[in-house]
């Protein structure tokens, strides 16, 4: 097979509220970003394990993003701080695992603020372009276990 | 299992960026796909019956729509798919237009992403599964918290549309800020003219329970049915009994003594008083913290209020009672409280006596106020008056950026006032923006200016005190330069700041608030009365500052939802929850610390969690947390989550 050339894979876990709202909001005003990330519609983002974000790594991902209310503004009252909390703890555990906690990306977004969205996948992708791929992933592409 | 899926070109919002065929020919291919169309406008009319012919004659079982954000035609799509006999909750939308369209040059790329994001939803759409929603039966009851205009609004339309209303106000009157104006801007409609009418009302209404000199103590349950607990504090004046003569505040040993809370100690009254003498209910009410009976137990040889009173309605002996009542709905309608002015210490508020904030001085201007209307302030008629604008209000550094929407149409309002009964009294406002957005309020502004106030813009930077005169000092931002004037009166245009007891009230009723601390509404454009919880409602300055007008049609609008909710004897739950499977329970307990609206409730007996559907909100942290995986969050299930995901690697 053909190898092509390598572009990030990046996954977005988003909350409904204020992120996606946010990503719509870049949409509306049209805020251009590169096509990179790959969103996944999640009513909080507390729903979020480290199981799903842990899959990801481990099918190809070279970076997952989080995007969450601003504190104090969550729909569900304190579920980001929720997140926080796992996120802290997970970017940890990645490091321990020879990935770099900047791949795991949590961000505030609200849903007024498509600007920011833009800006932050620009900013992720372009950092991860520099890091290269997911380290899991080096060994030919080949992917573990489904 | 057979997917239909529709590509949507939206005009061509869509069609420009992604290549429509590439994307209907490589779904074709896609596992369970059965159908694969695209269609200029999906959410027209055709589109939909497209949908819907589908469904009857391919007898398909789940639909994919790949279009707009689902926050926008979600709803369009789950009733198309519902009006052919499929479950609502069998539809996945694929938002190729907000989150890849629009924001993407690169065709070809946009195009892959495209494909990428349709087979997500077709993985997920085809582990989806109906839900119903369950019915939750509603009490025809409802609770009005804070009686000022737009609480009194709210508890009057909801009772004459034939329900009951508890209005519950922890002043001993109704009537809130609004019964300490004068006159209203722009129209200088007589304030008391307006409210006390409506004040009246209420208490007449057979609908309207008044609970006065009370606050809300608890409120357990949910949307349809809410359990109420009202705490009332003890009068000291028997309700029935008191006719309102007030021939006990003039008998009281420390009339005239006590500064007044109404009139922010402009005024004072006695131990026993009513705040002002419109005030409903107009029944008297003891100091707790002034009254000698009750600091010392002892007032002279007997209490002269008790021998003043032929109806025998002093009663020292009351205690505090509880009311338990169940409500189906809630408005929130707890007002603000004023900027306290020594935040800015520049201006001297704690210092100078004649420096007044914008509500004190609406007490001068009122007949029933410490001057009985007349501007006579400190003993001496003011003959040069600034009022400083933006006091607390889009200030950063006392953490207000917002604008408080008010202040520039009453500092205009009190402008006028002062140039009506005082035409040689110079008016000089100083201000930051003028900002006359109301109807009316334009043209006010303009005859302010024309009746001789006169207006420079910039902000005042201090006052101070020299040869028994204030001075401010300020900078013309018109002109770029610093001046002075001499005043009398410094009037400080204090902003809104959310109310103290907000804070009670948002953790009972699990409430969001914003950054500003105000309550939040659930949408800021269409749904700016309801809140994130169903049921609570909110209404006038609880939610952001708004002026009369604003909290009155807000008030309405909160009310017109209470009895669409009132109206129906049982209301759909949103079934997007999280269910437990008490096989794999074990009973952790781990859940329930992470729910914001207590919707867990361990059942001893069997050792299981359960989770009440009408309290759950379907946020999932619990189903993210459980260490058995025995949460199950409807519709955004882990394995469709991770079916998603792998689709989009």
């Amino acid at each position: 097979m053909e190898k092509q050339q390598w572009t990030p894979k990046i996954v977005g876990f988003l909350c409904n509220w204020c992120c996606y709202a946010g990503a719509d909001m870049a949409g509306t005003s049209r805020m251009k970003y590169p096509p990179n990330i790959r969103i996944i519609r999640v009513m909080c983002s507390s729903r979020i394990n480290a199981e799903m974000i842990l899959k990801a790594f481990q099918t190809g991902a070279d970076a997952v993003f989080i995007g969450g209310c601003h504190p104090g503004d969550c729909h569900y009252v304190d579920g980001n701080y929720r997140t926080k909390k796992r996120i802290d703890v997970l970017k940890r555990l990645l490091s321990h695992m020879g990935i770099d906690e900047r791949r795991l990306r949590l961000e505030w977004v609200s849903a007024a603020e498509g600007e920011k969205f833009s800006q932050t996948m620009q900013s992720l992708t372009d950092e991860i372009e520099q890091m290269g791929p997911n380290p899991l992933h080096l060994t030919g592409g080949e992917t573990y276990e489904r | 299992m057979k997917v239909g899926v529709y590509i949507c070109h939206c005009g061509v919002n869509i069609s420009s960026t992604v290549n429509i065929d590439n994307v209907v020919e490589t779904i074709k291919n896609v596992a369970n796909v059965a159908v694969c169309k695209d269609y200029q406008y999906m959410c027209s009319d055709p589109g939909q019956e497209m949908i819907k012919s589908d469904i009857a004659t391919h007898g398909l079982d789940r639909i994919v729509v790949a279009a707009c954000s689902p926050r926008m035609h979600e709803p369009t799509f789950r009733a198309a798919v519902s009006d052919a006999g499929l479950n609502p909750y069998c539809l996945e939308m694929a938002n190729i237009r907000e989150q890849c369209s629009w924001v993407h040059e690169d065709k070809e790329r946009a195009t892959e992403k495209a494909i990428s994001l349709v087979k997500s939803a077709v993985a997920k759409a085809s582990l989806l599964e109906p839900l119903e929603s369950t019915k939750i039966p509603v009490t025809h009851n409802a609770l009005v918290i804070g009686g000022g205009i737009a609480g009194i609004q709210s508890a009057l339309d909801i009772a004459n549309s034939g329900y009951k209303v508890y209005l519950v106000e922890r002043e001993p009157s109704i009537g809130g800020h609004m019964a300490k104006f004068d006159k209203t801007f722009p129209t200088l409609d007589c304030a008391a003219c307006i409210l006390t009418p409506k004040m009246v009302d209420v208490a007449r209404h057979p609908n309207i329970e008044l609970l006065t000199y009370s606050e809300v103590e608890r409120i357990d349950g949910s949307v349809g049915s809410f359990h109420v607990t009202v705490r009332e504090r003890p009068r000291y004046v028997d309700m029935e009994a008191c006719t309102g003569c007030g021939q006990c505040a003039s008998a009281c040993r420390l009339a005239g003594r006590i500064p007044s809370d109404f009139d922010y100690g402009l005024a004072k009254r006695s131990a026993i008083y009513v705040p002002f003498p419109q005030a409903v209910p107009l029944k008297y009410t003891i100091d707790p913290d002034r009254c000698l009976m009750i600091t010392r137990g002892k007032c002279g040889k007997s209490p002269s209020c008790v021998e003043a009173c032929d109806r025998g309605a002093i009663d020292f002996e009351q205690a505090e009672r509880f009311h338990e009542f169940d409500v189906g709905a809630v408005v929130v309608a707890t007002g603000y409280n004023e900027f306290q002015a020594k935040q800015r210490p520049e201006f001297g508020y704690d210092r100078f006596e004649n420096v007044l904030t914008g509500l004190e001085l609406e007490r001068y201007f009122s007949p029933n106020g410490p001057t009985g209307g007349k501007l006579f302030i400190n003993g001496k008629v003011p003959r040069s008056v600034v009022f400083v604008s933006c006091v607390g209000s889009r200030d950063k550094r006392v953490g207000n950026a917002y604008c408080s929407r008010v202040c520039c149409m009453y500092i205009a309002k009190q402008a006028h006032l002062i140039k009506e009964k005082l035409p040689d009294t110079d008016v000089t406002v100083m201000y930051t923006d003028m900002r006359a957005f109301g109807k009316g309020y334009e043209e006010f502004y303009e005859r302010v200016q024309k009746e001789g106030v006169h207006y420079r813009r910039g902000n005042a930077a201090e006052v101070y005190e020299e040869d028994g005169r204030l001075h401010v000092r300020a900078e013309d931002t018109l002109l770029g330069e610093p001046y002075e004037v001499e005043a009398d009166l410094v009037v400080l245009g204090a902003g809104l700041r959310p109310p103290s007891s907000a804070d009670g009230i948002a953790s009972m009723l699990h409430l969001s608030r914003s950054s500003d601390k105000f309550f939040l509404e659930a949408h800021p454009k269409l749904r700016p009365v309801d809140t994130v919880i169903d049921g609570v409602f909110l209404a006038g300055c609880a939610q952001g500052p708004k002026d009369i007008p604003d909290s009155v049609a807000q008030a309405c609008g909160a009310a017109s939802h209470v009895v669409n909710l009132l109206s129906k004897d049982y209301i759909d739950a949103e079934p997007i929850i999280a269910i437990v499977n008490e096989d794999g329970c074990v009973g952790c307990r781990t859940c329930e610390q992470l729910c914001p609206y207590e919707a867990h409730a361990f059942d001893e007996k069997r050792g299981v969690m359960t989770i009440n559907k009408a309290l759950c909100k379907g946020c999932g942290s619990c189903a993210a947390a459980c260490p058995s995986g025995s949460i199950s969050m409807n519709h955004f299930r882990n394995d469709q989550i991770v079916a998603q995901l792998l689709e989009v690697l």
